[in-house]
């Protein structure tokens, strides 16, 4: 199989891969990476638990080429959950146990941390909307809406301050 | 003594009943927690499922020499090379072959296992196997299937699997495979006493649980031994029929399982085990089998059902008597049909007086998906439609709809089951349905096109009463609670812990609970039936207590002092006018800074009839009330309001209780407006969740709530018992009785806008 060069920065580590063309960036994640906070599911863009950030967007990564994601800046849960931001996310989900068996919900916390860094989390509606492509069959949602208002805003520490260590 | 202050006890501290965080949040939400699909072992080899593309067919060859050419192909393998043992299993009954054999049965049926270096060689591989397909006729629906002179899915006599459970077997008829009966009084003579009656014809259809995590495995059998990592439910009964299937010992076969990605019935019993356990000794390394969602849609599903159904009352609202015909399709193989078809069948006569009650299920084999447990099963079948009989005869009689049901639901120390077998009424139904009301706002006024509804219902709950935990103290004093209850999402392990902290009067964070592993776990029988806090938590709660009277026998002992004098709290054990930590006990009972105490607990069939010996171990309530708007001109259905009662005996979190019952309102809510498996001609064409949805955010109730009723009625700790199921069964009933009230009764789920408005047009007709 013939393979292509592909440079990405992962959760701010540079990254020179050789993959298949045809290589799904969740399984770069999974299989090469050992990066297992992307889950696959429904393989179709419905489900939202491959969501990891591309360039700060959310993508579903079950459906994004490897060879995409050349020259671009990947996040996923493992990495978001260094930053001090994340904390905020992190007690706005546990407070009020808006998780159950858990396979969803790293898709949901990057999801509303890319609506929050695009200033499209101000409201009840912005949540609903912005958690449209999320599924999560066990809470019935409620609680996860209930953390993401609690997000609802700007973000408490901004994305652009200092983190400590060169990157 | 650390700290050198007063060792005088403190307080008691309360650890149950208090709405703890969870102990794997921070694990899930960082995305640490470790899943089946996420174990990787050395020379692990990737295995795929070639599955039939036919529903019904004899094979009459396949050719694997292509794939097996494939560089990167380990190895193929046909259910032809497993006939030199009885590769058929099944829990219930023995029907299914590890891979084909001569036959398909349904579109979907594993034909042929592929082994590879990688993913996309065993998919390429896979469409290099060219098999022949000799088609026969295809018993595709539920009228088909019992149809006179239908194509027989299954010949031969049924044999019982490992645990039917459910006594002798019938004499096969036709497609049917199981038959439970109910009959308590006349129905004639109560009939003729009645003055009302309703009766008609319901269609309930097949639905898919959607785990999110697929059914995954992982399989090592090395040295006569068999480790498997498996998203499963109920790994012990899964250890048993492995170790049938495959004759090893018990002992030789060990199940692991990590964090399950939901389970909600789908990973109950045995899955995708065997076809894994077969690959990987064939192979000789460790296979990974893990299914794509079109692939676990057919691993199984809910039973579609067809029930006639006709009740009677007086003509004041007295109930008389209630007939039930009902049929559940369990696809080609029966998985736990039998008691989905038993539970059904319990749960059809609704927890009411009666004059006479007669009922007749059967489970009945078509080639489609096997069919097997999902969230409330049986209870989610019938109660929708038993309620709505109840509103139509209130209706008739001219009472209100809480009012019916006042004068006719079962008091508690009433027996359930019509014909006096069973555990007696647990619960306080009338309180139950009263609040579920109140919390609608059942007596303001409404608009047009605006409903309210309410449902009561009863599930057998608790499965066999056989559950065992060890809770060890290392010498530190941190605590490991040992209990085969499988994490699934509902909190488990936090609950577990919450109630060895309190028996052992330790806080939370000095306790961890694993997942099970059969080789060191003790035997807990499943996680499934709302068992778990009510047996397993009883048996850890049991284990704890043991673990703390060693403690104060270790104190009794070295002070000299009667232990009746002595007390726990906060890690200490005092009394006597002495105090000594957990810690410093246990260095001096060993005398160093090691050794271990080790508490045990079981719970097993214990006490007389009308006990959970006789079964079933609680009566978990499904009570809800919604309040519906349905849109005329599209027939959409909204739900403005859904309050559910979780009736748990006592809250051990009432937290994690209260995120129970809003997840099965939104299964609930999925199943009575839109999901549905669509069959023709034998093949789901609807496959995939762009087709199949599944209830997004925007799906959820404007207003949904669940009431916690703490009575102390449970069998569990602290009076506890069961939740997380009631409130599935409860809301597409409260949703259909509502939809009743806006002037719309339906007879067939789901309620799509296009039923709906079909039924609309249809009423304004008459």
């Amino acid at each position: 199989m013939t393979e292509t060069a592909v440079e990405l920065v992962v959760n701010g580590d540079r990254l020179g891969l050789a993959v298949p063309a045809q290589e799904l960036l969740l399984d770069t994640l999974r299989g090469r990476l050992g990066l297992t906070g992307a889950k696959r599911s429904c393989d179709v863009q419905v489900c939202g638990t491959c969501t990891v950030l591309v360039d700060g967007e959310p993508v579903s990564s079950c459906t994004y080429l490897t060879c995409d994601a050349d020259g671009r800046d990947v996040l996923t849960i493992e990495g978001f959950a260094e930053s001090s931001e994340f904390e905020e996310f992190e007690r706005a989900f546990t407070d009020r146990a808006a998780l159950q068996c858990g396979f969803c919900i790293p898709g949901f916390v990057l999801t509303l941390k890319a609506l929050r860094d695009a200033g499209e989390l101000r409201s009840r509606e912005d949540v609903i909307r912005g958690l449209d492509g999320s599924i999560c069959r066990c809470t019935g949602y409620k609680s996860i809406v209930e953390a993401a208002e609690e997000l609802v805003g700007s973000p408490a520490i901004s994305p652009a301050a200092p983190r400590g260590g060169g990157e | 003594m650390t700290g050198g202050g007063t060792t005088a006890a403190t307080e008691a501290v309360e650890r149950i009943g208090r709405s703890d965080r969870r102990k794997d949040a921070a694990e899930k939400i960082r995305g640490r927690a470790q899943f089946s699909g996420d174990v990787e072992l050395p020379r692990m080899v990737h295995g795929k499922v070639l599955r039939s593309e036919v529903p019904h067919a004899r094979i009459a060859s396949i050719d694997v020499s292509a794939a097996e050419a494939m560089p990167g192909v380990v190895r193929v393998l046909v259910g032809s090379e497993l006939e030199h043992f009885d590769p058929y299993w099944g829990h219930a009954i023995k029907d299914r072959p590890i891979l084909a054999i001569d036959r398909v049965r349904f579109a979907g049926e594993p034909v042929a296992a592929i082994a590879a270096e990688d993913e996309a060689t065993a998919e390429a591989a896979m469409r290099e196997i060219i098999v022949s397909y000799e088609e026969l006729p295809v018993v595709g629906t539920l009228a088909d299937a019992i149809a006179d002179e239908a194509p027989l899915v299954h010949e031969g006599e049924l044999r019982p699997g490992l645990f039917h459970g459910l006594g002798t077997l019938p004499e096969r008829e036709g497609n049917t495979c199981y038959r439970y009966r109910l009959d308590a009084g006349s129905v004639e003579v109560a009939e003729a006493e009645a003055a009302l009656s309703v009766e008609d014809t319901y269609e309930f259809p097949a639905v898919y649980q959607y785990a999110m995590e697929t059914h995954t495995v992982v399989a090592d059998f090395r040295d006569g031994e068999l480790t498997l990592w498996a998203s499963c439910q109920h790994p012990f009964l899964v250890r048993a029929e492995i170790a049938d299937l495959f004759n090893l010992p018990i002992g030789r076969v060990r199940v692991i399982v990590p964090y399950l990605g939901g389970g909600f019935g789908s990973k109950s019993y045995t899955k995708m085990e065997p076809i894994t356990a077969a690959l990987a000794w064939k192979v000789g390394r460790p296979v990974r089998i893990q299914n794509r969602v079109d692939e676990s849609m057919v691993t199984t599903r809910r039973h579609g059902m067809r029930c006639r159904m006709r009740t009677t009352a007086t003509r004041d609202g007295k109930l008389c008597s209630r007939s039930v015909r009902l049929w559940l399709d369990t696809g080609a193989y029966a998985d736990n049909g039998p008691r989905v078809c038993a539970t059904a069948g319990d749960a059809a006569p609704g927890p009411y007086r009666w004059e006479a009650v007669h009922v007749d299920a059967s489970c009945v084999y078509s080639n489609t998906a096997p069919a097997g447990s999902y969230r409330a099963f049986g209870a989610v079948h019938l109660q929708w439609i038993g309620e709505l009989q109840i509103d139509e005869l209130a209706r008739q009689a001219g009472v209100d709809p809480v009012e019916i049901r006042r004068r006719n639901l079962l008091r508690p120390g009433e027996r359930v089951r019509p014909d006096g077998s069973g555990k007696p009424l647990d619960a306080d139904l009338v309180g139950d349905v009263e609040k579920a009301a109140a919390a609608i706002d059942w007596s303001e006024p409404k608009p047009e096109w605006t409903g309210r509804g309410v449902a009561v219902g009863l599930l057998a709950a608790g499965a066999a009463p056989v559950s065992h935990a060890n809770v060890r103290m290392e010498v530190d004093g941190t605590v490991e609670v040992n209990v085969g209850t499988t994490e699934m999402g509902q909190g488990a392990r936090t609950v577990m812990a919450q109630l060895a902290a309190h028996e052992l009067a330790i806080d939370l964070d000095r306790i961890t609970v694993q997942g099970a592993d059969t080789r060191f776990t003790p035997y807990d029988r499943s996680t499934g039936a709302s068992r778990s806090t009510t047996l397993a938590g009883l048996a850890v709660q049991r284990a704890a207590a043991d673990l703390r009277e060693r403690l104060v026998e270790v104190a009794a002992e070295s002070w000299g002092a009667s232990r009746e004098e002595l007390g726990v709290a906060d890690g200490v054990v005092t009394g006597g006018g002495r105090a000594a930590s957990y810690v410093d006990l246990l260095v001096e009972r060993a005398g160093f800074a090691g050794g271990e105490l080790v508490g045990h607990g079981e719970v097993r069939p214990e006490g007389d009839s009308g006990s959970y010996a006789e079964g079933p171990v609680f009566w978990e309530v499904c009570v809800g009330a919604a309040e519906v708007a349905v849109d005329p001109e599209t027939g959409r259905v909204a739900v403005n309001k859904m309050a559910t009662i979780a009736d748990v005996g006592k809250a051990i979190n009432p937290m994690l209780v209260e995120r129970q019952d809003e997840g099965a309102v939104v299964q609930g809510v999925g199943n009575a407006l839109f999901e549905e498996m669509v069959y023709a001609d034998g093949y789901l064409t609807n496959d995939n969740l762009l087709e199949y949805r599944i209830p997004r955010v925007e799906d959820m109730p404007a207003r949904m709530g669940g009431i916690i009723v703490e009575n102390a009625d449970g069998p569990g700790p602290y009076g506890a018992k069961g939740c997380g199921e009631g409130a599935q069964a409860a809301t597409p009933a409260a949703i259909a009785t509502a939809l009743a009230d806006a002037g719309v009764p339906m007879s067939e789920l789901p309620f799509t806008p296009e039923r709906v408005w079909r039924r609309i047009q249809s009423l304004k007709e008459v």
